[in-house]
């Protein structure tokens, strides 16, 4: 079963190839404004009463313009799978605005939502979940086209098979089940019936982070391809940061529901001017032994709890720089002067763009600063 | 501490004088389809105050050695044979009341789940205080003050307080500091930590990585550092065995094999992770295939089926047919000559890996 895996049959047939039809790249595919999604707390007895929100993203913007792919990173409960199945429209949104070329989808009831569905389709993380065990790989794969009643030339299963080869599989295992096929192969099968429509925006939510290494890259690879050759825009969302700059050219940092910090790869990479954004960078262990050191942040216990949120700015809870400013008046996400066009920060004292080590340690956690005190 | 009971005419086993010693180490499961072989001739040493990192992918074997060590395998299925002696102790032949004096005490591990880890009905001063009752013959009142100690230790704010909480009160970073005052509360000399961050964000894993180096220092302890991701062991620990299908197939310090890596299953690896650094439109490398069964494992080397490097070893079917050994210390289980490995690495995979 695994020789079937091949990677040169991830090849495209020319003819597949849509491009980025009728499209202009500087118009963005889809535009984001202000999204918000709650979900109600229930509690108290004898009737229960809605007693709070889990405030999962609570207004974030960002535009995704046609063949880029855009990475969102966070830690978990950052409300970045959130974003993503709101995008989808699989979650309906608490408020703010979704538009598709240029049509609000936000609030659009199923019916109108069906044209739209088929160009907007998505990726899961758990390619054991997301596959239904008692159907084949071909109905699987052909069910998107059922449902949107679309019937290629040639027949489904020709292009059911011609979406196997597209990622790597064998085409002669259309009749097989799920349970057959180890997680790295069930993850192309997911590939294929997103590509099965022929999307323009595939939302990835962590579609590499249960594979190992080696299969890992393989994943990464197809779809890398595939986002080159199709010209399908990606959100590609993880919490691995090394895995979201490889994939996206522009990248979200996302904390507790915010959008901290976004730009292009390089620019945030090498000049993150959000503390957390420092302090995620810093963080990421490094392979390489004799890399230049970094400056090393460590910050103090996990992130808060989404249900009541810090005021203001809400990473400052664990910032080293917090002011009473920050606990009063939340900062815009905006573009510092010094950054580069399009990088814009959320942080009232940013920090230098630089990830250098630093002069002195950042060490917040008081176990840490208790032990590498008495070593002074 | 009882005496180890072995025959007066065997041989001592090499290193025997390394704090804890495993030799042609062999673990099979009995299951419904058939003879799992989880660890096949696994051999290596780890000296006091050091640690190893032991990498490998999902079923490489690298989990099982380690509750091999702490005799946490279930008996009725499973078959061991080797060596394995923890400081001149024979562990493989010791009896359940001699394993049951060292866990927690002589060595201790950390979980990969802490939730799972630890019980959701006692307190988790009552969790951390038992080891320390059951090996010292301490008093209740004396654990829960060691219990406050070891919490204050790993950082846990108000640990006099949160001594009597339970483990669903805490985060998912705190679970695991709670988890590691437990490994930690009788001073182990051997601290078996299992993928013990990969439950967690970045920025609590990095805090509870420099907590566990920091540690060391303080206690001295040995430490088997499991996981997947090199990045980690890059960081933490001083040697590095990499594992593939039950067994080690590169052995050496971290700088030897993450710097000249001689195996082709490491260079995979190391091509296959994306760097914060690395030259973004420079594709990944990935390994072709997927690992295989160890019901079936493949004859001789057990990676050559996704090993693209089998043609330069002369004599085409020498992967197939002869298992390559590792050597002692630093080394590789190839059959490529040590001028090839060098060759490949600094022509072919070196300039990949930008």
């Amino acid at each position: 079963m695994s020789d079937a895996v091949s990677d040169e049959k991830t090849a495209v047939a020319a003819d597949t190839i849509p491009g980025q039809r009728d499209m202009d790249p500087a118009e963005p595919l889809m535009r984001v404004r202000d999204l918000k999604k709650h979900f109600p707390v229930k509690g108290g007895f004898p009737i229960k009463r809605t007693i709070g929100a889990v405030q999962a993203v609570d207004g974030v913007s960002f535009d995704v313009f046609p063949g880029e792919a855009l990475g969102l990173v966070g830690e978990s409960g950052c409300g970045k799978s959130t974003t993503g199945r709101l995008l989808t429209r699989l979650m309906e949104p608490t408020q703010g605005t979704i538009s598709y070329r240029g049509k609000d989808i936000s609030r659009s009831t199923r019916r109108q939502l069906s044209p739209i569905r088929s160009e907007i389709q998505m990726i899961f993380q758990d390619p054991y979940a997301s596959l239904n065990p008692r159907q084949t790989v071909g109905t699987i794969i052909s069910s998107p086209m059922e449902i949107n009643g679309i019937n290629p030339p040639g027949g489904r299963e020709a292009r059911v098979r011609e979406l196997l080869e597209t990622v790597g599989l064998n085409p002669e295992h259309y009749n097989r089940f799920p349970h057959e096929f180890s997680g790295g192969q069930r993850q192309r099968i997911g590939v294929a019936r997103a590509l099965a429509l022929k999307p323009k925006l595939i939302v990835a939510d962590e579609p590499v982070s249960a594979l190992d290494v080696s299969i890992q890259a393989q994943v990464v690879n197809l779809l890398q391809e595939v986002q080159r050759e199709m010209g399908i825009a990606f959100v590609f969302i993880a919490h691995d940061l090394a895995v979201v700059r490889h994939f996206s050219q522009r990248v979200a940092v996302m904390y507790l529901g915010k959008i901290v910090e976004i730009a292009d790869r390089t620019s945030l990479y090498t000049g993150p001017r959000h503390p957390y954004t420092h302090a995620l960078m810093s963080a990421v262990p490094d392979a390489d032994i004799d890399a230049e050191k970094k400056e090393r942040i460590r910050l103090e216990g996990d992130v808060p709890s989404p249900i009541s949120p810090p005021s203001g700015c809400r990473f400052r809870t664990r910032c080293w720089k917090a002011q009473d400013k920050c606990a009063q008046e939340e900062p815009p996400l905006i573009q510092l002067s010094g950054n580069t066009e399009g990088h814009l920060t959320a942080c009232h004292f940013p920090e230098d763009p630089t990830i250098e080590a630093r002069a002195e340690d950042i060490v917040l956690d008081p176990a840490l600063a208790a032990l590498e005190g008495e070593d002074d | 501490m009882t005496t180890l009971t072995k025959p007066e005419d065997a041989p001592a086993p090499a290193g025997s004088d390394a704090f804890l010693s495993v030799r042609d180490l062999h673990v099979r499961f009995s299951t419904e389809d058939g003879v799992v072989k989880a660890v096949d001739g696994l051999s290596f040493d780890l000296e006091r105050g050091t640690t190893l990192g032991i990498v490998g992918e999902s079923g490489s074997g690298k989990s099982v050695t380690n509750l091999t060590i702490l005799g946490l395998h279930n008996p009725l299925t499973t078959t061991i044979e080797g060596e394995i002696v923890l400081d001149g102790k024979e562990l493989i032949t010791a009896t359940e009341a001699e394993l049951e004096r060292l866990r927690g005490n002589k060595m201790a591990m950390i979980f990969q789940d802490a939730l799972t880890a630890l019980s959701p009905y006692h307190s988790v001063g009552r969790q951390i205080g038992e080891p320390f009752r059951k090996h010292t013959g301490a008093s209740k009142r004396e654990a829960r003050e060691r219990a406050i100690e070891m919490l204050e230790k790993v950082g846990i704010p108000h640990a006099q307080r949160r001594v009597d909480d339970y483990p669903h009160q805490f985060s998912g970073g705190m679970r695991q500091r709670v988890m590691i005052a437990m490994s930690l509360v009788c001073n182990p000399d051997l601290l078996i930590a299992d993928e013990p961050t990969t439950a967690l964000d970045v920025t609590v894993q990095a805090q509870i990585l420099d907590l566990l180096k920091d540690l060391q220092q303080e206690f001295g302890s040995a430490i088997i550092m499991i996981t997947h991701d090199l990045g980690v062991v890059a960081n933490m620990a001083d040697d590095l065995l990499v594992m593939y299908a039950g067994r080690a197939v590169e052995r050496g310090t971290v700088r030897e094999v993450l710097k000249s890596p001689q195996h082709p299953y490491t260079w995979g690896l190391l091509g296959s992770m994306p760097r914060l650094t690395a030259d973004v439109d420079e594709p990944l490398t990935p390994i072709p295939g997927a690992p295989p069964s160890l019901l079936n494992p493949p004859s001789g080397c057990p990676f050559h089926p996704r090993c693209g490097f089998r043609g330069e070893v002369e004599g085409s079917d020498r992967c197939v047919d002869i298992r390559p050994e590792l050597p002692e210390g630093r080394g590789a289980a190839c059959h490529l000559t040590l001028d090839q490995k060098s060759r490949i690495f600094t022509e072919t995979i070196r300039p990949r890996l930008g």
